[in-house]
C-alpha cells in the first residue's frame, strides 16, 4: 500500500456521512440509486458539494466521478464553487406568487441585501435564489428558507424573517 | 352547489390528525386489515377498476386499468413509485394530504402495492416539502411499529417496505419516466415509450407510477366502497364511448387573485365560477377575472366567459384547454397584462425543459426570448405569428417529443395568442410605436437556460 503523500488533500466525506449513505444502501437494489441521497447528505453538512466530494462519493458508490458529476449538474441544486449561505432562501417566482408580488419581493430582497439572484451575502449568512412554484400557492407570495415556509411575505416581513437564525435544512 | 362533506380532507383541522391513533379513530387501516385477510390482489384491482378512479397526477388515466398492464405471473420484483414531485405551478394538494393525513396516503399505498404485487414502494418527494418529509417519515415509522409495513403484514403473507426518496428541485422529475431515471441516480431525462413503465420501469423492472391523491382515493374507496365513489362526480357521457366519466371527490387548489386561496374538496364537475365564488369568496378586491388557469399552468387559459365550464376530466377540453390537469385553478384579474402572464409561463418552461428534444428545448427558449423582447418594448406584430406557430406545433404531434412537457409549454402560448390576440397587438403597438410593423430578423436577447 502506498502511504498518502503529505500534500494529499484531506478527505472531505466524514465517517458519519459515509455511514449515513451506507444506512440507505439496503433501500435500493444497486448503488447508483444512492447518488441523490448521497449528494443531499453531503450538501446538508457542507452547504455545497465540491468536486473532490463528488469524486469521493463516486468512490463510495463504485461509480465514475463523471457519473455523479453528470447527475449533480443536471439538477442545478447543489452549489459547487462555494457554500450557499447559512440561510438559503428560495423565493417563488411562478405564476400564483407573481400575481401577488413575487417578482417584486425577489427584486427588493436582492436589492436590500446587495446581491444578485443566486448570490450570497459577503458574510456568508444568506443566499437568495429564485425558485419555481414551491407548492404553497395558497400562501403566495412565499419563500422557503431552509426548512421553513415563510407565508404571505412582503419585502419588509421577509427581510425581518431572513435575518433570524434558522436550523440548517435537513 | 350541493353541500359536500370533505372525505380526503377529513383530517384537516383535527388536532394531531397526522397520527396513527387519529387515523384509526376515523376508521383508517380497518379496510386494509379486512382486505388483506379476505381478498386477493386481483379483487383490489377489480374494486379500483369498478370505482372508475382516474389518476389525479394530471393525465387522468384509469388507475385500475393501468395496474392490469403489469405482466401476469412476473417473478418480481415489481415496483410502486408514488409521485410526490408536485411541481406544476398552482398545485399543492399533495402537500396538504401528506402533511395533514399521511396515514391515509400510506394505507392507499399499501393497498395499491398489494394489488400490484409490489414489495417495495418509493415515494419520490420534491425537496421543497421538508414538512411533508418529516410527517411522512414519522407516519411510516408508526405504520411499521403497528405491523402495517414490513414482513408478513398482519399474518397475510404480504410484505412491503416504503422508502422516501427526495428530489432536487426539477419539475421534470414529475414526469413518470423522468422520475424513474432520477430515482436510479441519473439525470431526469424522460425515456422514450414504449416500453412503458408497467413492462420495463424502475431498475428495468415492471413499475407502476401513481400520484399521492390517487393513493388517498384508493384508501377511501376501500373504506367507503365503490358505490360511494361512483355516487360523486360526473357519470360517463353515453354519447361518447371514449369518456369513462369523472367519478369521486377532487382536491381543487385555488390561488392567485381570489379572496380565499386554498385547497377545496369538491365533487368532480364543479364549475370554475362556483369554485371561485363559493369556495374562494370571489375574485379579490371586487375585481373581475380576466383569465383563469383550469388545472395547472400547462393546461392553458379560460376566459371570463368560459368560467361556467365544469372542472371534470372532459370539461376544460371543451373550451380549448389541454384538460383538467392537476385541477389547480389560478385566477388572473383584469389588471394583469396578458404579456406578463405569458412571459411568466414561458420562463417557467424554458427553465424546466430537460433539453433532450429539439422542439422543446428550442421552442421553450425562443418563446421566452420573444416574450422578453416584447416586454422590453421591442415587439413586432410578426412575433405573434411565430409564437402562434410554436404554440400550435411544439409537442402537439404525439411522439414528436419524448414527454408531455413540450405540449404543456405550448398550451398557454396557444391559448393566450388565440384568446387575447387583440391585447398583445395593442401592447406591441403602444410600446413599440416605430418598430411594431418591421418584419426583418432581430437579434434575440440573451437568456440563461437551465437543466
Ligand atoms: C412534465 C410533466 C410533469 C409531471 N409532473 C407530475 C407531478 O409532479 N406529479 C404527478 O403525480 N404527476 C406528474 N406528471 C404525470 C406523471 O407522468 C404520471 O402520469 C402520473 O404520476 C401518474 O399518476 P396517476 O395515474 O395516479 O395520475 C407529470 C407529467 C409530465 C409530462
Ligand atoms: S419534451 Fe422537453 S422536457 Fe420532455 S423529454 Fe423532451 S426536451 Fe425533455
Ligand atoms: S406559484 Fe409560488 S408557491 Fe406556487
Amino acid at each position: 500500500m502506498i502511504a498518502p503523500a503529505d500534500n494529499a488533500p484531506a478527505r472531505i466525506l466524514t465517517d458519519e456521512m459515509i455511514a449515513q449513505i451506507e444506512a440507505l444502501a439496503p433501500h435500493y437494489p444497486n448503488r447508483r440509486a444512492l447518488t441523490l441521497p448521497a449528494l443531499h447528505i453531503v450538501n446538508a453538512e457542507l452547504r455545497h458539494v465540491p468536486l473532490q466530494a463528488v469524486a469521493e462519493i463516486a468512490a463510495v458508490l463504485g461509480l465514475a466521478p463523471a457519473e455523479v458529476q453528470d447527475t449533480l449538474t443536471f439538477y442545478q441544486f447543489f452549489h459547487q464553487d462555494r457554500p450557499h449561505g447559512k440561510v438559503r432562501a428560495f423565493v417563488c417566482r411562478s405564476i400564483s406568487c407573481a400575481l401577488r408580488g413575487g417578482d417584486h419581493l425577489l427584486e427588493q430582497l436582492c436589492h436590500k441585501n446587495g446581491i444578485d439572484p443566486y448570490g450570497t451575502t459577503p458574510d456568508g449568512e444568506l443566499t437568495i435564489e429564485p425558485a419555481e412554484c414551491l407548492g404553497a400557492c395558497d400562501f403566495a407570495p412565499c419563500i422557503l428558507a431552509n426548512d421553513d415556509l415563510l407565508k404571505n411575505m412582503t419585502p419588509e416581513t421577509a427581510e425581518a424573517e431572513l435575518k433570524k437564525p434558522r436550523a440548517r435544512a435537513t | 352547489m350541493q353541500s359536500f362533506t370533505p372525505v380526503l380532507l377529513e383530517a384537516a383541522g383535527i388536532p394531531d390528525g397526522q397520527t396513527i391513533a387519529s387515523y384509526k379513530s376515523r376508521g383508517g387501516y380497518a379496510p386494509l386489515e379486512r382486505l388483506l385477510a379476505e381478498k386477493q390482489p386481483v379483487d383490489v384491482v377489480e374494486m379500483v377498476k369498478a370505482s372508475g378512479l382516474r389518476g389525479r397526477g394530471g393525465a387522468g388515466f384509469s388507475t385500475g386499468l393501468k395496474w392490469t398492464f403489469l405482466p401476469k405471473d412476473h417473478p418480481g420484483p415489481i415496483y410502486l413509485c408514488i409521485n410526490a414531485d408536485e411541481s406544476e405551478p398552482g398545485t399543492f394538494n399533495n402537500r396538504i394530504l401528506m402533511e395533514d393525513d399521511p396515514h391515509q396516503v400510506i394505507e392507499g399505498i399499501i393497498l395499491s402495492a398489494f394489488a400490484t404485487r409490489a414489495s417495495t414502494a418509493y415515494i419520490y418527494l420534491r425537496f421543497e416539502y421538508p414538512r411533508s418529509w418529516h410527517r411522512l417519515q414519522a407516519a411510516i415509522d408508526e405504520a411499521y411499529a403497528a405491523g402495517y409495513l414490513g414482513n408478513n403484514i398482519r399474518g397475510s403473507g404480504f410484505s412491503l417496505d416504503i422508502y422516501l426518496h427526495r428530489g432536487a428541485a426539477a419539475y421534470i422529475c414529475g414526469e413518470e419516466t423522468g422520475l424513474i431515471e432520477s430515482l436510479e441516480g441519473k439525470r431526469a431525462w424522460p425515456r422514450i415509450k414504449p416500453p412503458f413503465p408497467a413492462i420495463e420501469g424502475l431498475f428495468r423492472k415492471p413499475t407502476v407510477v401513481n400520484n399521492i391523491e390517487t393513493m388517498a382515493c384508493v384508501a377511501q374507496i376501500a373504506r367507503r366502497g365503490v358505490d360511494w365513489f361512483r355516487s360523486i362526480g360526473v357519470p360517463a357521457d353515453p354519447n361518447n364511448p371514449r369518456d369513462p366519466g369523472s367519478y369521486g371527490p377532487k382536491l381543487y387548489c385555488l390561488s392567485g387573485h381570489v379572496e380565499r386561496p386554498g385547497c377545496y374538496e369538491m365533487p368532480l364537475g364543479i364549475t370554475a365560477r362556483q369554485l371561485i365564488d363559493e369556495c374562494g369568496g370571489g375574485v379579490w378586491k371586487g375585481r373581475k377575472a380576466k383569465a383563469v388557469i383550469p388545472g395547472g399552468i400547462s393546461m392553458g387559459l379560460m376566459t371570463e366567459s368560459e368560467l361556467d365550464t365544469p372542472l371534470d376530466f372532459a370539461g376544460p377540453g371543451k373550451v380549448g384547454c389541454l384538460g383538467l390537469g392537476t385541477a389547480a385553478v389560478v385566477v388572473i384579474d383584469e389588471t394583469v397584462s396578458i404579456v406578463d402572464f405569458l412571459h411568466n409561463s414561458c420562463r417557467f418552461f424554458a427553465h424546466e425543459s430537460c433539453g433532450q428534444c429539439t422542439p422543446c428545448r428550442e421552442g421553450t427558449s425562443w418563446s421566452l426570448r420573444m416574450l422578453e423582447r416584447i416586454k422590453a418594448g421591442k415587439g413586432r406584430l410578426r412575433d405573434l405569428d411565430l409564437l402562434a406557430e410554436i404554440g400550435n406545433t411544439m409537442g402537439m404531434m404525439p411522439g414528436s417529443t419524448i414527454c408531455g412537457l413540450a405540449d404543456g409549454a405550448a398550451w398557454p402560448i396557444k391559448n393566450a395568442i388565440k384568446k387575447f390576440r387583440g391585447e398583445f397587438e395593442d401592447y406591441i403597438k403602444r410600446t413599440n410605436p416605430h418598430g411594431w410593423m418591421v418584419t426583418d430578423p432581430v437579434p434575440a436577447l440573451q437568456i440563461v437556460g437551465s437543466h
